[in-house]
C-alpha cells in the first residue's frame, strides 16, 4: 500500500480577539491508495478544520502553525499558493456537505464541470464536454447531457451531489476530502451517494478523507477510522476494531448514542456534558469532565498509545462487550 | 441497489426544454399588470424618441423651420406652415409636440448613457474594494461615504459649473455624481458573495482567482445592480432635466425636457400653461414609469420576498 497522505502533529490555531484557539492541535494519520478513511466526530471536533488545513485554504486569523503534511511525498503544509491551486481540484477534491450552496447558481452544470477541467489542463471544450458527460453517467446520473445543461435549481438534493462528486473524480484526483457529504440528503439519498462513491474509489483507487459525525455511515464504507475530539484524534483503527470494541470511553459513547433496533424501547445512551469550550479546554485529558471512566491519571495530558493494534489516546480503555452497529 | 437507480425527482424535471433563470425571472416579472404597463410606456416613450425626426412636423434644432410668428400659440392651433400645434408652441415658436419629442431623446442618451457608463465603473471599483480588503477597501469605500454624504445634484452642479455645457459634459458630470451608489451596492452584494460556499468549492477546484470574481462572483451580484441601475437612470435623467432647467445643462439651442420647463416657467402665471405642464408630463411619465419597473425588479429579483 502506498501512502498518498501523511499527516503528522497537524496543529492549526485560530488567533481570535478572545484568544487562541486550538481547533485542529497535533493530528496525525495516514491515508493510503484506495483506501476510506473515516474522521468523525461532534461539531467543533476539528474535522473540518483539517480537512481545509490539507487544502490549504485556511483564512486568516487561522492557520497552520505545526507540523506537516505530505502529500504523495512532497510536503504541502504552508506551501506557497501556486503550488497548492495545481493540487487542489486536481489532485485532491472536495466534495462539501450542502449541494444546494456549493454549486453556482447561475451557471449551468455544464459550464461549472468543463471550468474544473479547463483550470488544470490544456484540452479542448469539446474533451472536456465528453469528459464531463462521462463523469456523470459513473455517477448514475440518466441522460447526462441533459443534465449538463441544467442550472443547479432544476436539480434535486441527491442529483446536485452527484454532480458535485462528479466534479471532484473528473480529474481523477489521488485524494477526496468528502465534508459531510450526505448530511443533508434523504437517508435513501444517503444510501446512494454513499453507495456511487465506494464504487468510485474501488474503481479509481483515490484515497478518500470522509469526514462525517455520523458512525452508522462510516461504519458501511470506512477501511478505517478515527475518531476526533477538541482537535485532537482520540482512537484510530480498523473500522472492525473500532466499531466493534471501542476502547475510547468517548467512542464508546458515540456507539451508544447511535439508535438501533436492538435496543429499541430503551431509552438511548447520552454523553454527559457538552462539547468544551474551545478557548478554555480543560487541564489534562480534554474528554475528561463527560468521562464515566474519569480517575486521577487523567488530569494529565494522555499521550498516543497503541492499543490493540490502533492508537489511542487514553488512561484507561474500555473492555466493553462487543456492540451492535 | 444497482447502478441504475434513478431519482424520482428526474422524471418531474425531464422535460427537455430548459428553463433558465432569464426565463423565469421574465415569467415572474409580467405577472405584474402595473410593471408591465410602466415597461410598455417607457418603451412607447423610447420608440417616439428614436422616430422623432421621421414623426414629427418640425425639428426644433433648425432654426429655419422655427418661426417666431408661431410663439406661444395654444395647444390645437395651426402653425404657420400648416400643421396642427397639437400640444401648443413655446415662446420661440417651436411646436412643444416635436420640441418634446427631440428633448426625449437628449434626456434618454444622457440618462442611459451616463447609467451605464456610471454602472460599469462603480461595479469595477466595487469588486475591487470587495476582493482587495484592508486598506485598499477601507480606502475606497471611505470616498463613496465622502460623496454619498453630499446631495448628487449638488456634486452634479459643481461639475457642471466646473466643466461647462454640453451633451458629454452633463454625461460625465452625471457619472461623477452617480458611480458611487454602484460601488457600495457592487461591494455590498459581494462581500456576501464572497463568503458563499459555492465560491470555496471554486477555490477547492483550483479555479483563478479572477474567474472566480468575474464569472462565479460577479453574475451573482447583476439582479441589485440591475435594481440601482434603473433607479440610477431615472434619477440621472431627472438630474439633467434639473440642471437644464436651472440653466447650467443643455443649451437654449437643443432644449432637452429641462429647458422646455424653464422656458415656459415664466409664463405660468398668464395662463399659458401649456409650455411648461406638457414637457413636465412627458419628463414625469418617464422617470415614474423607470421607477415602477426598478420597483418591480427588486421584488422580483429579491429572493427574501420569493413568494
Amino acid at each position: 500500500m502506498t501512502e498518498v497522505l501523511e499527516v503528522s502533529g497537524l496543529k492549526t490555531h485560530f488567533f481570535t480577539h478572545a484568544g487562541v484557539v486550538k481547533a485542529v492541535d497535533g493530528v496525525d494519520f495516514t491515508v493510503s491508495k484506495g483506501e476510506v478513511m473515516g474522521l468523525v466526530g461532534e461539531s467543533g471536533s476539528g474535522k473540518s478544520i483539517t480537512g481545509f488545513s490539507i487544502l490549504g485554504l485556511i483564512e486568516p486569523p487561522g492557520r497552520i502553525v505545526d507540523g506537516s503534511i505530505r502529500f504523495n511525498g512532497d510536503e504541502i503544509a504552508n506551501a506557497p499558493e501556486e503550488r497548492l491551486k495545481t493540487l487542489r481540484g486536481n489532485r485532491i477534491s472536495m466534495i462539501f456537505q450542502d449541494p444546494m450552496m456549493t454549486l453556482n447558481p447561475v451557471l449551468r452544470v455544464d459550464t461549472q464541470m468543463i471550468e474544473a477541467i479547463l483550470a488544470h489542463e490544456n484540452v479542448s471544450r469539446q474533451t472536456a464536454w465528453e469528459r464531463s458527460r462521462d463523469a456523470l453517467g459513473l455517477v448514475g446520473i440518466p441522460s447526462p447531457e441533459e443534465r449538463l445543461q441544467a442550472y443547479p435549481h432544476q436539480l434535486s438534493g441527491g442529483m446536485r451531489q452527484r454532480v458535485a462528486i462528479a466534479t471532484a473524480f473528473l480529474n481523477q484526483p489521488d485524494l477526496i476530502i468528502a465534508d459531510e457529504p450526505t448530511t443533508a440528503l434523504d437517508v435513501t439519498i444517503q444510501a446512494q451517494i454513499i453507495h456511487e462513491a465506494q464504487k468510485l474509489t474501488k474503481r479509481t483507487g483515490t484515497a478518500m478523507i470522509w469526514i462525517t459525525h455520523d458512525l452508522a455511515v462510516v461504519a458501511g464504507l470506512a477501511d478505517r477510522i478515527s475518531v476526533m475530539y477538541a482537535g485532537r484524534i482520540v482512537e484510530q483503527g480498523g473500522i472492525d476494531d473500532v466499531i466493534d470494541r471501542p476502547l475510547h470511553p468517548y467512542t464508546v459513547g458515540l456507539l451508544g448514542s447511535v439508535p438501533t433496533a436492538n435496543r429499541r424501547g430503551q431509552r438511548l445512551f447520552q454523553i454527559e456534558g457538552m462539547t468544551p469550550n474551545m478557548l478554555a479546554l480543560p487541564e489534562g485529558c480534554a474528554f475528561g469532565p463527560r468521562c464515566q471512566a474519569l480517575t486521577a491519571a487523567c488530569s494529565k495530558r494522555p499521550p498516543i498509545k497503541d492499543v490493540d493494534g490502533r492508537s489511542l489516546r487514553c488512561f484507561n480503555p474500555q473492555r466493553t462487550k462487543e456492540t451492535t452497529l | 441497489m444497482t447502478d441504475t437507480v434513478t431519482d424520482h425527482s428526474l422524471t418531474t424535471a425531464k422535460s427537455p426544454k430548459v428553463e433558465t433563470p432569464f426565463q423565469r425571472f421574465r415569467a415572474e416579472f409580467f405577472e405584474s399588470r402595473i410593471a408591465t404597463a410602466a415597461l410598455g410606456i417607457f418603451l412607447i416613450i423610447v420608440l417616439l424618441a428614436i422616430l422623432a425626426p421621421w414623426i414629427t412636423p418640425q425639428n426644433p434644432y433648425d432654426l429655419g423651420q422655427v418661426s417666431v410668428m408661431d410663439g406661444r400659440l395654444p395647444p390645437g392651433s395651426e402653425a404657420f406652415d400648416g400643421y396642427t400645434m397639437w400640444l401648443g408652441s413655446d415662446g420661440s415658436g417651436r411646436d412643444l409636440y416635436s420640441a418634446i419629442l427631440y428633448g426625449l431623446r437628449i434626456s434618454l442618451t444622457v440618462g442611459l448613457a451616463s447609467g451605464v457608463i456610471a454602472l460599469l465603473i462603480g461595479m469595477a471599483i466595487g469588486l475591487v474594494a470587495a476582493y482587495a480588503g484592508g486598506r485598499t477597501e477601507a480606502f475606497i469605500m471611505r470616498i463613496v461615504d465622502l460623496q454619498l454624504s453630499f446631495p448628487a445634484s449638488l456634486v452634479a452642479l459643481m461639475m457642471v459649473a466646473a466643466l461647462g455645457k454640453g451633451v458629454d459634459k452633463i454625461i460625465l458630470a452625471l457619472v461623477i455624481a452617480q458611480w458611487a451608489y454602484y460601488a457600495r451596492t457592487v461591494r455590498a452584494t459581494a462581500l456576501v458573495e464572497r463568503g458563499k460556499e459555492y465560491v470555496e468549492a471554486a477555490q477547492c477546484l483550483g479555479i483563478s482567482r479572477s474567474r472566480i470574481v468575474f464569472r462565479h462572483i460577479l453574475p451573482n451580484c447583476m439582479a441589485p445592480l440591475i435594481v440601482v441601475g434603473t433607479v440610477q437612470t431615472a434619477s440621472a435623467i431627472s438630474l439633467e432635466a434639473t440642471l437644464s432647467f436651472l440653466g447650467v445643462g443643455l443649451p437654449q439651442t437643443e432644449p432637452s425636457i429641462g429647458v422646455l420647463i424653464a422656458n415656459g416657467f415664466e409664463y405660468m402665471l398668464s395662463g399659458r400653461y401649456w409650455i411648461s405642464v406638457f414637457p413636465g408630463v412627458a419628463l414625469l411619465m418617464t422617470v415614474v414609469s423607470i421607477n415602477l419597473v426598478g420597483d418591480h425588479l427588486r421584488d422580483v429579483l429579491n429572493p427574501r420576498l420569493k413568494r
